[in-house]
């Protein structure tokens, strides 16, 4: 898409918003609408649309492959992480109750864990799952649209 | 229930629930009728929103508003945990619907189509080639017909 | 009151308009471009419809995966197959007559349901409003789906998480790219 440059100018502008608004959206997920799951698509949409319009090699030099699959299991690992912590010092499995002082203070930061966990797993799987579309040699020229 | 009277106020109480049943069915004909696998896709996804669109609709309370904590103990809140069900269950549709993606693109470069029709077709060509190359006593003949499945 | 009613019907039977057309539009065209974006389109006015049934968590993931993702993700399948849907030869009536025996069955059966909108719902009378009432002081957020979701039921979502990683391993093991990048790549050299 090298001779499209409104898209590459505006995709430039648009790309740090999308990860800002991504970034809020994830850690404000307990006060309004939001979380790990939006959060994590809004993230990984920044990169697809990176992807889209300078191609996907361009892509992964910036988030090579290894990293994708490491970010992939690290959040799930996170999460389940989170819960065995609560049931190695006692309490029972996801039990917040261990994290921090007890209390609200204890699942706020327990939600906070999850939530990144979750949107961790969600953006690494959806920016890896459109690698694995794109990095196949597609049939069709621009024109065939 | 007692028998069911079909006055005004009966009709706009469940409108929406036909609305999305007709939505429902729209996805299911497409999935059904048409023979283009991506197409396919699209009606499944269609039959999954509709579904999405019936759950929460029935979370909904007339005058509620939505569950985000507002600190005024007279407000009404729509049901919660219909959200909570379809918030995961979109996340996990588009998990699957990338799988299904990923296999028709798998289906369309081993056998050359994603017709239906033509992948039926090509079915049986290869169990008839598989059926000729037992009956026939020639070696190698199977497996040259196995090498190349999608000849059309 | 009256006028309050009335408007939220108003967008709620325009928003219902909007999908029935882009459904029936996706039934008939055959240009698969059109097709991704018009489910594209659906996605977006459902999540429209979501905002006005309270359901705004619900809405904002469903812009974001409906709208966006998976028009994505039906694009790059595209690339990689065919962009027109070829006409089969196959006669509709049997699909129609499946579709319409369910949609009756259906229909049938929302006889029974309570209206729309009522408090008095079954569905309103069990588990929700002790989750309504609760939340502030356990969990002490103010968005109760969040707490339900990442809280009351956080291990129904570790198994979310879990089924979303399956499918990405799924995805990749069935398109193999990121082995077979590296293979190029020493080819070249």
């Amino acid at each position: 898409m090298d001779h499209h440059s409104i898209l590459r100018v505006v995709s430039k502008l648009l790309i740090p918003p999308i990860i800002v608004y991504a970034l809020y959206v994830q850690w404000h997920g307990d006060f309004g609408p939001g979380g790990g799951f939006q959060a994590g698509v809004i993230f990984a949409v920044a990169f697809i649309l990176y992807g889209l319009v300078f191609g996907v090699e361009a892509m992964t030099e910036v988030l090579p492959t290894s990293v994708i699959r490491v970010a992939m299991s690290l959040g799930v690992l996170i999460y389940a992480g989170t819960g065995f912590y609560a049931l190695l010092v006692g309490h029972n499995f996801l039990d917040y109750e261990s994290i921090g002082h007890g209390g609200h203070h204890a699942q706020e930061w327990g939600i906070l864990l999850v939530e990144l966990g979750v949107g961790i797993t969600v953006a690494s799987v959806m920016i890896g799952i459109f690698v694995a579309f794109a990095s196949r040699t597609p049939k069709l020229k621009d024109e065939d649209w | 229930m007692q028998e069911v009277v079909l006055d005004l106020e009966f009709i706009i109480g469940h409108y929406n629930y036909w609305l999305f049943v007709i939505l429902m069915m729209t996805g299911l004909y497409i999935t059904v009728s048409r023979g283009n696998l991506i197409k396919k896709v699209v009606g499944l996804n269609l039959f999954q929103t509709s579904v999405f669109m019936l759950y929460i609709s029935m979370g909904k309370i007339e005058g509620g508003t939505a569950p985000i904590l507002t600190g005024d103990p007279n407000t009404v809140y729509s049901n919660p945990l219909p959200h909570v069900l379809i918030l995961t269950a979109i996340v996990v549709g588009i998990a699957t619907t990338a799988l299904a993606l990923a296999l028709v693109v798998r289906i369309g470069e081993e056998f050359g189509s994603i017709e239906e029709d033509e992948l039926i077709e090509i079915e049986h060509e290869l169990d008839f080639a598989e059926e000729s190359a037992e009956a026939s006593p020639v070696p190698g003949q199977g497996d040259a017909n196995k090498g190349e499945p999608g000849g059309k | 009151m009256m006028t309050g009613i009335s408007l939220a019907a108003i967008v709620n039977v325009l928003l219902f308009t909007f999908l029935v057309m882009t459904a029936i539009a996706i039934v008939r065209v055959r240009h698969l471009f059109a097709v991704a974006m018009l489910s594209g389109v659906f996605s977006l006015l459902s999540a429209g419809l979501f905002v006005a049934l309270d359901a705004v968590d619900v809405a904002f993931t469903e812009a974001a995966v409906g709208a966006g993702i998976s028009t994505v993700l039906m694009l790059g399948t595209m690339a990689l197959t065919v962009t027109r849907e070829k006409t089969t030869k196959r006669s509709p009536v049997l699909p129609v007559f499946v579709c319409v025996v369910t949609g009756a069955a259906l229909v049938y059966s929302t006889l029974d349901m309570p209206a729309f909108g009522t408090a008095q719902a079954p569905i309103h009378e069990h588990v929700a409003p002790d989750y309504i009432a609760r939340t502030p002081d356990d969990i002490g957020v103010p968005n109760i789906v969040t707490g339900i979701l990442a809280s009351y039921r956080g291990y129904d979502t570790l198994g979310e998480t879990t089924v979303i990683f399956t499918a990405a391993v799924a995805v990749i093991l069935l398109l193999g790219s990121f082995s077979r990048k590296k293979q190029k790549r020493t080819d070249k050299e």
